[in-house]
């Protein structure tokens, strides 16, 4: 443990020293003001223009989840590329030739590595994804519903990516693990909007292709269950917004995604374990 | 009985076709300097890789310290600088130590004595709280040094550990290689100077395609000597006579070379030669350098890697 410990301290330091984290901050920062700004002016207007309270909580509700979508993406990009050149890299360098002929286990590089990913990342998620809901309750008075149960959710989808990333990086060279890993998002993505639209279409067969894409990769039915948690079950029943899901995925896709990222993270072990340095 | 520092016995490892070290079969023991030659593409360092469990060899098997290859117990006794000496350059020199240190679990008052100690030992003093990245290459090199020295190891390979350094840098290595063998640590050196090999290494053995082709003592006796006869007629027998005496018996332009194991085989040779009545116009000894013997060992078909 000792060991794990000591390689996420440095994977956590080389974040920092290297700035990274700092600019992760910035872009989330100014990411969180454009949101506050705009969500000032639509709170406004759906004070004065919408008919009811109602009316104006959906707006607001589907204004936040506009926020969180594209925190979900930032949230994305940051799980796939802040891990993608840490074991691919510094294995092509030789880096990794001193670490690994020192008495640790091989383990312990990549465990120590998966979890400092999983803390920043996560950890950026959090303050991007609370700064959302608070600027949203502070400029409009609207709490987000469950949020609680939904952003947990949106942190499995993180997991899962940052150990698609780390696995891909103990056999692939870094340009090839990053297109595979946004391929495979992008594939789980046009996958959820194919079974959104066979759901509303009544097309069972491209529902089935949605299905399918999301157990290949489960990583955008992650926000889809999330997004559907953090709604009310009148807008998620009127699939009025493209945040109310037609098709919700069932809560075993849960136990599915963290199996997914647990066999990933298994994989990576292995797999680094018996590579060549 | 003490075991062994490093013991291979039939080592291999071939990459899909490839064949990278055919036959390693090596003892080193403890307190020795052990030079580790080849020309390029001979598996030195994938041989190296293996002794320090980087790879897995195909077949075969060895051990550090008394160790199967690969233990981790045994690594915690042992150092590497690796031949490129890429390290996490974002950090300053003391705090690369620190990192390398933790790693063989020292830590507190204890490890940041060993990391001044080294510090000072490599002359990187003044520059520890620099990056590594803005270090030239030998200070790089001396600071891969020193993370190899951090558990004051009882084995330590070091690939090519001069290749970056300015006269000075070689003086001081050297004299860490001396400290070394003075304090009973093994060193296992890789190096394609073979001047610096020379100097230091007791022994050293010649790698050609994966397999020890040679092995020698150096110091006092070890090279043996290179003798240059001016002789009249040869006959065959005479020339049969010489080449059971010696080794790498040649002709250039009327001059005979022959190796000779050590100078006392000399008058032997004058000997048979004027019972034999071949007519002697001059002789010549001198001592082979290393690059003379490497060349020779290695013979024509090693290209230049």
């Amino acid at each position: 443990m000792r060991d794990i410990l000591v390689m996420a301290h440095l994977t956590l330091f080389e974040a920092l020293r290297r700035r990274i984290l700092v600019a992760a901050l910035i872009c989330g920062l100014a990411f969180l003001v454009l949101f506050g700004i705009g969500m000032h002016f639509i709170a406004a207007q759906a004070g004065s223009q919408t008919g009811s309270e109602v009316e104006r909580r959906l707006v607001l509700n589907l204004i936040t989840l506009a926020g969180l979508y594209a925190v979900n993406f930032l949230t994305v990009m940051s799980a796939v590329l802040l891990p993608v050149d840490t074991l691919a890299g510094e294995i092509a360098s030789g880096v990794t030739q001193t670490v690994a002929s020192k008495p640790i286990r091989r383990s312990s590089i990549v465990l120590g590595k998966w979890l400092a990913y999983v803390v920043v990342v996560n950890g950026y998620l959090f303050l991007l994804a609370g700064g959302v809901v608070l600027i949203s309750r502070l400029v409009s008075g609207f709490m987000l519903p469950r949020f609680e149960l939904g952003l947990p959710l949106m942190m499995l989808e993180a997991v899962v990516l940052v150990s698609l990333s780390i696995a891909g990086g103990t056999r692939l060279s870094t340009v090839t693990n990053g297109v595979v890993a946004f391929g495979l998002y992008g594939l789980a993505f046009i996958g959820g909007w194919v079974e959104q639209i066979g759901a509303l279409a009544h097309n069972d067969a491209a529902r089935r292709v949605g299905v399918v894409a999301s157990l290949i990769m489960p990583s955008e039915s992650m926000w889809q269950l999330a997004a559907s948690q953090m709604q009310p079950a009148l807008m998620r029943e009127m699939h009025a917004t493209p945040f109310s899901p037609a098709s919700v995925p069932s809560p075993m896709m849960v136990w599915w995604a963290a199996g997914y990222a647990a066999v990933l993270v298994l994989i990576a072990l292995r797999s680094f374990g018996k590579r060549g340095l | 009985m003490t075991p062994p520092a490093i013991e291979t016995h039939a080592l291999r490892k071939r990459f899909g076709d490839k064949l990278a070290v055919a036959d390693l079969s090596l003892v080193v023991g403890q307190g020795e300097v052990f030079g580790f030659l080849g020309p390029n593409g001979a598996g030195k360092t994938t041989s190296l890789k293996m002794l320090l469990g980087l790879i897995a060899p195909t077949a075969g098997r060895g051990s550090l310290l008394g160790s199967p290859l690969g233990d981790q117990a045994a690594r915690a006794r042992v150092g590497f600088l690796p031949e490129h000496f890429r390290f996490q350059d974002w950090l300053s020199g003391r705090e690369l130590l620190r990192f390398h240190g933790r790693l063989y679990g020292m830590s507190g008052a204890a490890l940041e004595t060993r990391i001044d100690e080294l510090l000072h030992r490599v002359d990187l003093t003044d520059a520890a709280h620099r990056r590594v990245a803005t270090y030239s290459k030998g200070m790089t090199q001396r600071i891969g040094i020193a993370q190899a020295l951090l558990n004051s190891p009882r084995l330590v390979f070091l690939d090519e550990p001069t290749s970056g350094l300015d006269p000075l840098g070689r003086r001081l290595v050297r004299g860490l290689i001396r400290d070394l063998k003075r304090d009973g640590v093994t060193v296992f050196l890789n190096s394609h100077l073979l001047g610096e090999v020379e100097q230091t290494c007791d022994r050293v053995v010649f790698v050609k395609q994966g397999r020890v082709v040679r092995e020698m003592l150096l110091g006092a006796s070890g090279h043996g000597v290179e003798v240059e006869l001016r002789l009249g007629t040869v006959s065959p027998a005479v020339r049969e006579a010489l080449e059971r005496m010696g080794t790498g018996l040649r002709e250039e332009q009327g001059r005979w070379r022959l190796r000779l194991e050590a100078e006392s085989s000399l008058p032997d040779v004058v000997r048979m030669l004027v019972e034999q009545g071949v007519d002697v116009f001059s002789m010549r000894s001198m001592t082979p350098s290393l690059e003379q013997l490497f060349l020779e060992v290695m013979g024509d078909e090693v290209r230049p890697g």
